[in-house]
């Protein structure tokens, strides 16, 4: 009974979903959407594919990957540390914490310009843009795990008589474990955003790049293949977190 | 109460004191110190054109805001009352509501051109989502003993969504809306940014252009005053009718 109403969920959605490309496909090519709007969803998978096979754009691909990862992983130990180190201070985190709930409701990529200006164009004003986007939401996400960490827990750190670092990470930082997943999967959200955001305002190569750049010449095919090819990129990588973040919840969630 | 007052005092000018040392050792070409982007501020806050981006940016905000919390609300009541359909769109939601609206930004050019609609538009596609999911949970979440008692009342279906399961619902629905004006404030002001004539991010982006640090460095801080004033404003409002619910 309930792997018939799981199947039969999965089947109109799926329904749903062909079904609104296959619209979108016919008011584009009936014309109702014109094409220097919009290009037919045949078409663009078609235009990823030409991009793939060609290879025409494997040096931005590998470019924006890059700096992605390792803005990502910058913005998560940082964040950690921030957080744990928050975590301990009460006093301190008090005020701030209102200030980190604001932060994401501003376009933090208005400071890409001036980072251009510290680091010059390339990796490293976008890296440390992306880092900056990140580390807040892995920074409140430690706090929340940090806080709903079993007091028992706590105290068999201190029966065990560990030293501060090995209490954060032995017997904290485990605990805390679905929060810190939360944390990963929004700071890598967030790395991206800032990433691509500052390619699209100024950069030398990227897929952000790229789709601007296609943007300003009126090349739709290309734009948006590499925005297709963009967004499979984000849910895929967004898919994997979200799988893991939901494993930890079920186990943590048992016991 | 007054040793907490004492701490945010104590941070304020830790945060000061930082932006004058990060300032003396990065240089005026990449930051303004703290007095000069106060005082760049204030003097912005002086002129009638800088008045005429508020409001052009505040009505694209309260546009967005009312399109977003109306159909995020309705959206997420239909689902979060007919079950099947919210199976069907849970997943769905939840996909739109992580995909990173900018790198859209393109295509809601194309759509909607360079004014006032496209940033409408990117206000509302960052805060419909969170809405209507936050609403869909909420409704779930009434316990069905209260639907029981519904019944047994022979309420109306009218009367039992107006008496019973809206209020039932509000706390969470309003968490929702909280976090959905907030994401459609980023919104408008990125769609400023990237498409538009008038308002704050249009100007900001005019002062990057020009390469004028003191604005850039102004603008932001009011934008930042601006959009922690909206939030705490909207926790405020969150608690009150939680007090009184």
């Amino acid at each position: 009974m309930m792997r018939w109403r799981f199947s039969r969920v999965g089947l109109v959605r799926t329904i749903l979903i062909f079904g609104a490309l296959a619209g979108l496909e016919i008011l584009c090519r009936v014309g109702i959407i014109d094409r220097v709007t919009m290009i037919p969803p045949t078409e663009m998978v078609a235009a990823l594919w030409n991009i793939l096979e060609t290879g025409q754009f494997n040096q931005d691909i590998v470019f924006t990957a890059c700096n992605v990862l390792v803005a990502s992983v910058l913005a998560v130990v940082l964040g950690f540390f921030i957080g744990a180190g928050l975590h301990a201070l009460p006093r301190v985190r008090r005020p701030i914490e209102p200030l980190m709930s604001a932060y994401y409701a501003v376009p933090t990529f208005v400071f890409y310009p001036l980072l251009i200006v510290a680091f010059g164009v390339g990796r490293t004003a976008l890296i440390v843009m992306g880092a900056m986007f990140g580390v807040v939401a892995m920074v409140v996400n430690t706090m929340l795990g940090l806080d709903h960490v079993p007091p028992v827990i706590a105290k068999t750190a201190s029966i065990l008589r560990l030293d501060p670092l090995r209490q954060l990470l032995l017997i904290r930082l485990p605990a805390a474990g679905p929060h810190l997943v939360t944390g990963i999967k929004l700071s890598v959200a967030y790395s991206v955003i800032g990433i691509v955001a500052g390619e699209f305002i100024l950069a030398t190569a990227g897929i952000g790049k790229r789709v601007s750049y296609a943007y300003d010449n009126f090349d739709n095919k290309t734009m948006y293949g590499m925005l297709l090819l963009l967004l499979l990129l984000i849910m895929i990588v967004n898919g994997i977190l979200s799988a893991w973040e939901k494993r930890l919840h079920r186990r943590y969630g048992q016991r | 109460m007054k040793s907490r007052r004492f701490d945010h005092v104590l941070l304020l000018v830790g945060l000061l004191l930082f932006w004058q040392l990060l300032y003396l050792v990065v240089g005026p070409n990449v930051l303004s110190s703290p007095w000069v982007t106060v005082a760049r501020a204030a003097a912005l806050l002086q002129t009638k054109a800088f008045w005429g981006h508020i409001a052009s940016t505040g009505e694209g905000f309260a546009l967005a805001s009312i399109i977003s919390v109306v159909a995020g609300v309705l959206l997420g009541l239909g689902l979060g009352l007919h079950r099947f359909s919210g199976d069907v769109a849970d997943p769905m939601l939840g996909t739109l509501y992580s995909i990173p609206k900018i790198t859209l930004y393109p295509i809601i050019l194309l759509i909607f051109g360079l004014g006032l609609s496209a940033k409408v538009a990117f206000g509302v596609i960052h805060g419909i989502f969170p809405i209507a999911i936050f609403t869909m949970n909420a409704v779930r979440n009434v316990s069905p003993v209260y639907y029981r008692t519904a019944r047994i009342m022979r309420l109306s279906p009218g009367s039992t969504v107006a008496t019973m399961m809206l209020p039932a619902a509000l706390p969470e629905i309003l968490t929702g809306v909280r976090i959905g004006i907030a994401l459609t404030l980023l919104g408008t002001l990125i769609g400023e940014l990237f498409a538009s004539t008038s308002g704050l991010g249009f100007a900001l982006i005019r002062a990057t252009d020009v390469h004028a640090v003191a604005d850039i460095m102004a603008i932001t801080m009011l934008l930042f005053v601006f959009a922690a004033s909206v939030n705490g404003l909207i926790q405020l409002i969150e608690q009150r009718m939680r007090h009184n619910g």
